[in-house]
């Protein structure tokens, strides 16, 4: 079996076949080896009595040859000529095996509160299905614990024309003057989980539009579509606890997500109407982990409300504009309640549309003329909303409050990738080096 | 770091309090030590007397950071990855930003490389007072053929870039290493099959080098020891990057799983890691802005999860931009104030004409607004409102900005829009235009409302001032 062969042998071996790894290289002079057997792995004694190229050269082309069905193989033992020992290594020589073992947080002893939204008929309400929030034991994705609710996407829609970035517009233009119409395209184009009614119009220095009027927008939602919906004021502190008091009672029973709690309004009005017509409350506070313990502390001890209605938004920034505290904020908020800071345990809400706030998402260069070219504006907006969300998904955001759809759509993908729910076909990596693209 | 507080640092100091170090006492030089914004080479005695040298020896091995941090490249431009000591940033910093290398191919017209390569080094993106850059370039021995790859090498490497070396033929990466010889590239990488002549490789070039496996944490680690007791200290894991599926989550899982082992003590696997979110071009996804997309939110994931350096494709801005300033938020020191002092500032050297606005004291807010103005070359008067360090849009509906706060602000700066202005106009910001009416009869001043973005100020500027009385 055994048969000495020479380098050069080899070359003229493949010399007919289409090998371009070995154009280009020169081999001085012919090198005996031996080619002893089949199995064998390359032997760094060799290489140093062979000199470095010619060895790796070697073993390159008993690579080749074993893909092309030679029997090749290298044996050390009749490569006899003095081995110079500063050449050899002898530490390469073999694999020192070592197993890989890691613990799983110990210290993640707390389950995150879960959180439906939405009563179906079983609950006396309408929506065709529930959205459960919360229940981990661990960071989002990590392995300690399985996950056991999938990250929701709720896309928003307002009672008004409002202004937006041209990249999200171009999607809503022909239904922004009909809420149900625009909660209907939400959730048949644009496969939302839930929707989110902005009642913005109510603003005072806006349209002022009654509580009563507003509240016939909720029920507008309500009957276009049947997913679970949220239900947003303007902002407006003084007015937010009547309109959402008013929306809350025209969805009774339909256990809507009333955002928002906060602690410069009249919190305890609105908890006190989501008891009274069985709905969530969101809890909202500013990047302060201390002041979103304080509301959820008053909302639970003050005004009553269970701890599976609770819901927090602890504010998200844009990526670039404060992306870093929001990050952090719901990171430390996530890991204080798996260690079982009760105050807490709660699911986190994210108004991820705040995004389209960014220069980036929606201006159509830079305004600072050293920057690089920003390029096209319609490709950079939604990958500035799904990279705001993400990161917060990271960080242990359950439910997202987004506006396009090719946002809503990409985060879906990923998050539910890192859920484990996703399957693809298997991609062999192994070639990236060579793999055009 | 195997200590955590001032006191154990200080036990290894010299303790005179000579203040050479430029701290007043060696007890205040040894919180620096601890909270990793001193060295230990900047205690001259330390470092200069013999006596010493135990303890400085001793001292270097309890600071020294849990992963190790590796150099690739040479002079100013030399990326360095690795060097944390935490899991969450907030429980100290995340140290050496993720690292964006940039692919090229071995095998690319000579025109289209340069021009590629000098993409990745001119791209700047300006932020608060600094530029967000990429970091270096990768190049792909796509031909296999060590003559091709040199010559592409020597290219790059004309421009200055850190490189990382892709190939897994040893012949292809010796003969890269020739004509790189004093550019420390990153050779990526020693795998089962090639350890051995890779290992030479990096022992006899004395360049980082990557050990790969993929999805095979037990090999990965029998790579990193293997070499590790060689005396190939700079190493890098890569623990394959599967772009999509059951895939994406195993790897996932893999960078958690190896970083969570080398922060926790397992120094055989306590390396940076190395991402490849270029692999979601192989991930048969047809339109190229989708493949994009999906890279970038792959490197989002691995930016925020353990990655220290990734090889990237996409050079899109709508890639690039995302991608830089996620690491720029991750990787930003948590300590730094989240807000500036309330006052007012002077834009170039204004005057009683000048435009007076207003900002939150939100130091992201105000930088970014500073910034549109001063690079414009608008002259101003700039009041940073005290909002307890937030934005503009969440001041106003949270109440920590409101006209009575405004006009705290001008009083406290002592600035009095009647006398120290000759148009009593003041210009707010267009997330605050609620506050017009409001601010009007607090100030007794005109107040106009301004743009909703800071980078629309000169366009505004242009149209309405001086103001029309
Ligand atoms: S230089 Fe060294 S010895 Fe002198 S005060 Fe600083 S830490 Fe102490």
């Amino acid at each position: 079996m055994a048969k000495k062969m020479k380098l050069s042998d080899i070359t003229n071996m493949f010399a007919g076949m289409d090998v371009e790894a070995l154009e280009g290289v020169t081999i001085e002079g012919d090198i005996e080896i031996d080619l002893g057997g089949l199995g064998g792995g390359f032997d760094p004694m060799l290489a140093a009595a062979l000199g470095q190229e010619s060895a790796v050269l070697a073993q390159h082309f008993a690579r080749i040859a074993g893909m092309f069905g030679y029997p090749v193989g290298f044996g050390a033992q009749a490569a006899a000529p003095a081995v110079s020992p500063a050449l050899a290594a002898p530490k390469l020589k073999d694999i020192i095996s070592a197993k890989f073992d890691v613990a799983n947080i110990a210290e993640w002893t707390t389950q995150i509160q879960e959180v439906p939204i939405g009563n179906t008929s079983a609950d006396g309400g309408s929506r065709g299905k529930q959205v459960m929030l919360g229940g981990e034991k661990a960071l989002p994705f990590f392995f300690d614990a399985p996950m056991p609710n999938r990250n929701q996407v709720t896309i928003d829609v307002f009672d008004m024309r409002i202004g937006l970035a041209k990249a999200v517009k171009e999607n809503y233009d022909e239904v922004m003057d009909s809420p149900g119409e625009w909660a209907k395209k939400n959730v048949e184009k644009f496969n939302a989980d839930m929707i989110t009614i902005h009642l913005i119009s109510t603003d005072p220095l806006i349209k002022d539009t009654s509580p009563k009027d507003a509240a016939k927008t909720v029920e507008e939602v309500l009957q276009a579509v049947d997913v679970p919906i949220a239900i947003g004021g303007s902002g407006n502190p003084q007015k937010d606890p009547e309109v959402l008091a008013k929306a809350a009672e025209v969805a009774e029973g339909e256990r809507c997500l009333l955002a928002s709690a906060s602690l410069n309004l009249d919190y305890a009005a609105i908890a006190e109407a989501a008891l009274k017509y069985d709905h969530d409350v969101l809890s909202w506070t500013q990047l302060d982990m201390n002041a979103q313990k304080e509301l959820n502390r008053k909302l639970m001890k003050q005004c009553n409300v269970p701890r599976d209605r609770i819901i927090m938004d602890p504010t998200t920034a844009a990526l670039g504009y404060g992306l870093d505290y929001a990050y952090t904020n719901m990171e430390r908020i996530r890991l204080a309640a798996l260690m079982g800071d009760d105050e807490l345990t709660f699911p986190m809400s994210s108004g991820t549309t705040n995004a389209w706030g960014a220069r980036e998402s929606w201006m159509v260069s830079s305004p600072l003329g050293q920057d690089s070219d920003w390029g096209p504006r319609e490709y950079r907006g939604p990958i500035w909303e799904i990279v705001t969300g993400l990161s917060l998904a990271l960080a242990g955001n359950d439910l997202f409050m987004m506006m396009h759809p090719t946002s809503v759509a990409v985060l879906k993908q990923i998050t539910q990738t890192l859920f484990g729910s996703i399957e693809a076909e298997p991609v062999d990596i192994a070639n990236w080096i060579g793999a055009e693209v | 770091m195997k200590i955590n507080s001032p006191l154990e640092a200080y036990k290894y100091l010299p303790q005179t309090n000579c203040g050479e170090c430029g701290e007043p006492t060696c007890m205040a030089f040894a919180s620096k030590l601890i909270d990793r914004s001193g060295k230990t080479e900047n205690c001259p005695p330390l470092i200069k007397e013999k006596k010493y040298a135990k303890k400085l020896a001793e001292l270097d091995r309890l600071l020294a950071p849990e992963i190790r941090q590796v150099t690739i490249g040479v002079g100013e431009k030399a990326a360095n990855i690795g060097g944390d000591d935490v899991l969450y940033r907030h429980k100290l910093t995340f140290f050496n930003k993720t690292k964006m290398f940039f692919d090229v191919s071995d095998n690319m017209e000579e025109a289209a490389l340069i021009e590629r390569v000098n993409k990745i080094a001119d791209f700047k993106k300006f932020y608060v007072g600094r530029n967000l850059l990429l970091d270096g370039v990768a190049i792909k021995a796509a031909s296999n053929d060590p003559a091709k790859f040199a010559a592409a090498v020597k290219k790059v490497a004309e421009i200055g870039l850190p490189m990382i070396f892709c190939s897994f033929n040893p012949a292809v990466l010796k003969a890269g290493l020739e004509v790189a010889k004093d550019k420390n590239p990153l050779l990526y990488a020693a795998n089962k099959d090639n350890w051995k002549e890779v290992g030479e490789l990096a022992l006899e070039y004395k360049v980082p080098v990557v050990v790969s496996a993929f999805n095979d944490l037990d090999a990965l680690k029998s790579l990193a020891k293997t070499f590790a007791e060689a005396g190939i200290k700079d190493i890098v894991l890569d623990p394959g990057t599967y772009p999509s599926g059951k895939g994406l989550k195993d790897t996932f899982t893999n960078f958690l799983k190896i970083r969570r082992a080398g922060i926790m003590g397992d120094t055989e696997i306590a390396y940076p890691i190395m991402a490849l979110p270029l692999t979601a071009w192989m991930a048969g996804i047809a339109d190229p802005v989708s493949a994009s997309y999906w890279e970038t939110v792959m490197a989002s994931v691995f930016t925020i999860r353990y990655g220290d350096i990734m090889i990237l494709h996409s050079m899109e801005p709508y890639s690039t931009l995302p991608e830089v300033h996620l690491a720029e938020t991750i990787y930003t020191d948590p300590r730094t104030p989240v807000s500036v002092d309330g006052g007012m500032y002077k834009v170039g050297a204004p005057d009683k004409d000048s435009p007076v606005f207003f900002t939150t004291n939100f130091a992201l807010t105000y930088y970014t607004v500073e910034s549109d103005i001063s690079a414009n070359g608008i002259v101003c008067w700039l009041l940073a409102v005290d909002t307890d360090g937030i934005g503009v849009e969440a001041a106003v509906a949270g109440g920590q900005l409101t006209s009575a706060k405004v006009k705290d602000a001008f009083e406290k700066a002592g600035f009095d829009l009647k006398t120290d202005t000759n148009h009593n106009t003041l210009i707010i910001p267009g997330l605050s235009a609620r506050l017009q009416g409001d601010l009007e009869d607090t100030l007794g001043a005109n107040v106009k409302v301004g743009p909703m973005d800071s980078g629309r100020i000169p366009g505004w500027i242009e149209k309405n001032w001086p103001p029309k009385q």
